[in-house]
């Protein structure tokens, strides 16, 4: 992706336009579970979990220029963590199940990243494509340990040792204290994320997806660096995973199956790849896509499939590039033509 | 003995298969340096079209008259792909390849509902048509006779292709443009219509493949998507985008899964991607390439 020099992270000239934005978004989100049905407010912390997940892909497509397609190992991993801790120890403390999903996904991330990160462009996919696919043929095949295609449970768990209360029953417990705890999770995870891409590190894989061989000559140890960033997004992609586990309620090998990676690689560009907040709406839109066209049709990936089409020839930017590239022709018209300020691509 | 024969016949049958698969998006990436992950499901769309035809025909037509069917579903699938490569693949060869991974993954969704809403949810069946070859001894096991046509039809595919690769003036084009594009165009090689039937060829092994395996194992949702990954095995062990690679790397897989299955069946796949990484490792342009990348 060298031919786009675009920088996806200018520091925020303006912390107070983004305070901005970012304020009533907070402020909806955190009163969400109180105007909004509860299904709503399930799919909206399906939405949260996905969005640390396709958060932690961009920072290897967006950031680093590495296109995975085997990114649902590292978040079917966090989800069969959960379900492992549940079934062979007899946890059921989310915090448990958290590290156990980083830890698993950081684990097999830098396993599969010795791999992987020798290569780029089509290999890095395919390579990672075919690790992937290690886990999710062992997952189906060895049912005595896994469940095989029927999964394993990943029953209600207990958040901080229990003092949010007991659950009432699933739903709400879904829709209140887990909504909650997923959307503080997922700030969490969001805020990390924005400190590493705007670390030096941060800036320095953007330099290696620009120009691979200048980074190198500048004393940036590229493969060392990609690695890195592709542990780092393997393990946030697991804790994405074992967020998800008990919503789902179950760990399937189909978390672990490449067109679920599609999925998350769909997400972030979706939003919108080159910016840091495209990911997250990205794959919150997607998200209520895909339950609102699963819900009126069954030829839902057919609805997709046309979505995506659509984006790749008429919207490569995604939501969050194509408004912003809108705002900025509205302010340019609006205001003094070539004194109008450039808004940042990042909301 | 008699079990060793049965083996190397059906590991023949799946090379052949696995050959018609992976050549076709080999011939693909070679060309046109795209990986289209909905290959797989343009082999399902042939299987489809098959296994329906011949059970639309199979009243009153004789069992070999039904083999006509095999390069009719190919040449339809064909059709599908010179009509996908101008309107959705055309116009991003100038873009990060990233798009076109993107797009064909599309491609990939449409096509399984497409095949859905066309032919139905359940899977068909051309079993009679399989069953109605009989069956004969080889070297005193008892064979049925349609898989050894599949075998007949794999190696006189490969014989076709490599004859329009090598020994066509349009294969000299084919060549010229995959290894360098600007100087075909400038030396007035129509590149948009030779990439039109590039990819309605790689298209057509699919539906060939498709058509062939539907009496041996029938026609389902989501088979596209499997066969996808283990052609990229095939396709990563001999080398994206060489024929000679494809049919070599199809005889491995197809080796190494017979064994599998005989020998450790819970490993079989992950020792299948496996190996596809190792050679990614160790000879990243295939095992079979002369230069490396």
């Amino acid at each position: 992706m060298s031919d786009t020099a675009a920088t996806v992270a200018r520091p925020a000239r303006a912390p107070m336009r983004a305070a901005a934005y970012l304020a009533p978004l907070a402020l909806l989100l955190l009163v969400f579970p109180y105007i909004a049905p509860a299904y709503q407010t399930i799919l909206l912390a399906y939405g949260l979990a996905f969005a640390i997940a396709a958060l932690a892909l961009n920072l290897l497509l967006g950031y680093t220029g590495l296109l995975s397609f085997g990114h649902a190992a590292f978040f079917g991993a966090g989800a069969y963590a959960a379900g492992f801790m549940v079934k062979y120890l007899g946890v059921t403390s989310m915090e448990a199940f958290l590290a156990a999903g980083a830890l698993s996904g950081a684990v097999i991330a830098s396993l599969f990243g010795i791999v992987c990160v020798r290569y780029t462009r089509i290999f890095f996919s395919i390579l990672a494509l075919a690790l992937s696919q290690v886990l999710w043929s062992l997952a189906f095949k060895l049912y005595w340990v896994t469940g095989g295609s029927d999964g394993l449970r990943v029953p209600t768990p207990t958040l901080l040792g229990g003092v949010l209360g007991a659950a009432d029953d699933k739903v709400t417990f879904l829709s209140h204290q887990y909504y909650y705890y997923t959307l503080v999770i997922f700030a969490v995870c969001a805020g990390l994320m924005w400190l590493i891409v705007h670390s030096p590190f941060g800036q320095a894989l953007q330099a290696i997806r620009d120009n691979e061989v200048r980074a190198e000559f500048v004393g940036i140890r590229v493969r060392r660096y990609r690695w890195i960033a592709f542990v780092l997004s393997g393990m946030f992609t697991g804790v994405a995973g074992t967020l998800w586990g008990p919503l789902n309620g179950l760990a399937t090998p189909e978390a672990l199956y490449w067109p679920f990676s599609g999925e998350i690689v769909f997400m972030a560009v979706l939003g919108g790849f080159r910016s840091f907040s495209g990911p997250i709406v990205g794959a919150v839109v997607f998200n209520y896509l895909k339950a609102y066209a699963v819900g009126r049709t069954e030829y839902w990936q057919l609805l997709i499939g046309v979505v995506l089409v659509i984006l790749v020839l008429a919207m490569p930017e995604g939501i969050i590039g194509t408004l912003a590239r809108v705002g900025r022709r509205v302010l340019a018209y609006g205001g003094t033509g070539s004194a109008a300020p450039r808004l940042p691509d990042e909301a | 003995m008699a079990t060793l024969v049965v083996q190397a016949l059906n590991t023949a049958v799946y090379t052949a298969v696995l050959f018609l698969i992976a050549g076709g998006l080999s011939l693909v990436y070679g060309v046109m340096r795209v990986v289209n992950l909905a290959h797989g499901n343009l082999y399902m769309l042939g299987a489809f079209v098959m296994a329906w035809a011949a059970a639309g025909a199979a009243a009153g037509v004789a069992p070999p008259l039904l083999l006509l069917l095999l390069p009719v579903a190919g040449i339809i699938v064909a059709l599908v792909g010179a009509v996908i490569e101008p309107m959705l693949l055309r116009p991003l060869y100038n873009r990060a390849e990233e798009y076109q991974l993107l797009m064909t993954f599309g491609l990939l969704l449409i096509l399984e509902d497409l095949t859905k809403f066309v032919f139905g949810p359940t899977p068909l069946s051309a079993s009679t048509l399989w069953s109605a070859f009989g069956s004969s001894t080889v070297l005193g096991s008892d064979y049925p006779n349609y898989n050894l046509l599949v075998i007949v039809v794999g190696l006189v595919s490969a014989v076709l292709l490599w004859a329009f690769v090598y020994r066509t003036k349009f294969g000299v084009m084919l060549r010229a443009t995959s290894q360098n594009r600007k100087m075909a165009v400038s030396l007035g090689i129509n590149v948009r219509a030779l990439y039109v039937l590039a990819f309605a060829v790689g298209c057509l092994m699919a539906g060939i493949a498709g058509a062939v395996i539907v009496p041996i194992q029938g026609a389902v949702l989501g088979m596209g998507v499997d066969a996808l990954v283990l052609s990229f095995v095939v396709v990563v062990i001999g080398g994206l985008g060489s024929l000679e690679g494809a049919l070599a790397g199809a005889f491995i897989v197809a080796v190494v899964r017979t064994l599998a299955i005989t020998f450790f069946p819970e490993l079989e796949l992950a020792v299948l991607y496996l190996m596809a990484a190792a050679v990614l490792v160790t000879r990243p342009a295939g095992l079979f390439s002369r230069s490396s990348s």
